[in-house]
């Protein structure tokens, strides 16, 4: 569902990534974890098409995102190419980045009904549908501002769905919240894995919370994956002494 | 000196009725032309195209680089050699809405700078149209961020209108003097005058920032 292959991605001096490699595959839900810089976010970033590659080349469900075909050269993707491509992905992000303007209905209605043209009252239709699994059926009309910060996620994440992406990617998205509200979002992400067929990438330094909800593991240091598996194998018997470092940290924060 | 108060209340419905018109028809016409006219050249001044954002960007300091008391001559006395004939409020309006334009245009650029990236970001993770993202995320926000400026502007055309009177607009100002010149006693019509602009800046202002105010929270 997801490859990278030799991706390479530099802020001017700054090499985040160095000939990246990995693949995820439909279905799968895998999660990123690493020190701080590690290029995690960055890695989000270019696959909802936020960031170019500075090298290497990215494909999602087989459709190259990075690079378009024109005649029988390869060249950076234009704006239509990447809308076509990004139909496909969905993010959740850390600051929630509700629209302030718009109430929470709207917020979950404007893209479905301004980007796929699905009628106003259909896209309501869902969108309460939605608020209800979130648990916000009361609060369609509510402002962002009038929501807590788990509340503003939970609707985030309504939004994201509604434009019914194959892969969503969740970036640290408890971490602004203050404790007493990250088992909420999290008890929601875990039905949402459990009962869908989605393609999950997620980022978070909740340990329990990538056990319960990934496949697989995938440990980075420096743009680099330094080791990968099951959960399993990697919080209770990881074999590199980095990524024991690093959970040592963690776990002790 | 005396003030004489049978002369003050002689003119006073005149210069109600007549000059506080007019001054008020060349403020909203001169601020609502350019509060529309500053975000089309706000908006112009982004375009990616170079041919569109570089003109229209050098048209606007020039503008802003120049009295506006010139450019009311230019357009009252020189446009009509080009065959463009309008009666003189609507020069003066024109001309303020030009002017402030290149001003309010600077007001919404700051706007719309001034919205989170994570906006942007997240119209462009909903596959939002470009088109869309402006005119349903960004536009209301950065408006919304420019209104206590804009209502500065405001004020400020308001006080600049007397200039319209070189272009023989009669405004309060205008009136107040020609009234003056009857009798070569100008205390009490320009004093009037005067109050009226008192009477109106000072509580536009009081509203201008108690309106900042709520819009901090
Ligand atoms: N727009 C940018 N311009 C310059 N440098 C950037 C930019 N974005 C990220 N970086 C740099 O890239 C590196 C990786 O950043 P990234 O955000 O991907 O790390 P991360 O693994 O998500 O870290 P964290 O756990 O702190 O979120 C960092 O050194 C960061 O400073
Ligand atoms: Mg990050």
């Amino acid at each position: 569902m997801i490859r990278f292959d030799k991706v390479g991605k530099r802020f001017g001096d700054v090499t985040v990534l160095r000939e990246l490699d990995f693949h995820v595959e439909r279905g799968e839900r895998v999660t990123l974890i690493g020190p701080s810089g590690s290029g995690k976010t960055t890695i989000l970033r270019l696959l909802m098409t936020l960031e170019r590659v500075t090298s290497g080349t990215i494909h999602v469900d087989g459709q190259c995102l990075s690079h378009m075909r024109r005649g029988d050269r390869q060249v950076p993707a234009d704006e239509r190419h990447l809308r076509q491509v990004r139909k496909k992905i969905g993010m959740v992000f850390q600051q929630f980045n509700l629209f302030p303007n718009m109430n929470v209905l709207r917020n979950i209605t404007e893209a479905p009904v301004r980007a796929l043209g699905v009628p106003r009252e259909q896209a309501e239709e869902k969108a309460r549908e939605l608020l209800k699994m979130v648990d916000l059926a009361g609060k369609a009309h509510a402002h962002p501002s009038q929501l807590s910060g788990g509340q503003q996620q939970r609707v985030a994440i309504a939004r994201a769905l509604a434009m019914e992406p194959e892969v969503l990617l969740l970036d640290e998205v408890t971490s602004a919240l203050d404790p007493e509200l990250v088992s909420g979002v999290q008890n929601l992400l875990r039905d949402i894995a459990h009962q869908g067929n989605l393609t999950l990438l997620c980022v978070t330094h909740e340990m329990n919370f990538a056990r319960d909800i990934s496949h697989r593991v995938l440990m980075f240091d420096q743009g680099q994956i330094v080791e990968e598996g099951s959960p399993e194998q990697i919080f209770t018997e990881p074999a590199q002494q980095r990524t024991r470092d690093f959970l040592q940290a963690v776990l002790n924060a | 000196m005396i003030w004489d108060w049978d002369w003050t209340l002689e003119i006073l419905p005149g210069l109600l009725t007549q000059g506080l018109l007019v001054t008020l028809q060349a403020t909203l016409g001169g601020a609502v032309l350019a509060f529309v006219l500053g975000l089309f050249v706000a908006l112009l001044r982004r375009s990616r195209r170079p041919y569109i954002s570089r003109p229209v960007g050098a048209i606007s300091e020039f503008i802003r680089g120049t009295p506006l008391l010139v450019q009311l001559f230019v357009l009252y006395y020189v446009m009509p050699d080009f065959g463009v004939r309008m009666t003189a409020l609507t020069t003066g309006i024109i001309g303020l809405g030009v002017h402030y334009a290149s001003y309010t245009s600077e007001v919404y650029r700051a706007g719309i700078d001034g919205v989170p990236k994570g906006q942007w970001e997240a119209a462009i993770a909903l596959n939002l149209p470009r088109r869309w993202t402006w005119i349903g995320v960004i536009l209301p926000q950065a408006v919304r961020r420019s209104l206590p400026a804009l209502g500065n502007y405001l004020v400020a055309i308001f006080k600049e209108s007397p200039q319209l009177s070189v272009i023989t607009v009669v405004d309060v100002i205008g009136l107040a003097r020609e009234l003056g010149s009857e009798r070569f006693r100008y205390l009490e019509p320009m004093t009037v005058a005067g109050l009226f602009f008192l009477l109106i800046a000072i509580p536009a202002s009081i509203l201008i920032r108690r309106m900042e105010r709520r819009l901090d929270t």
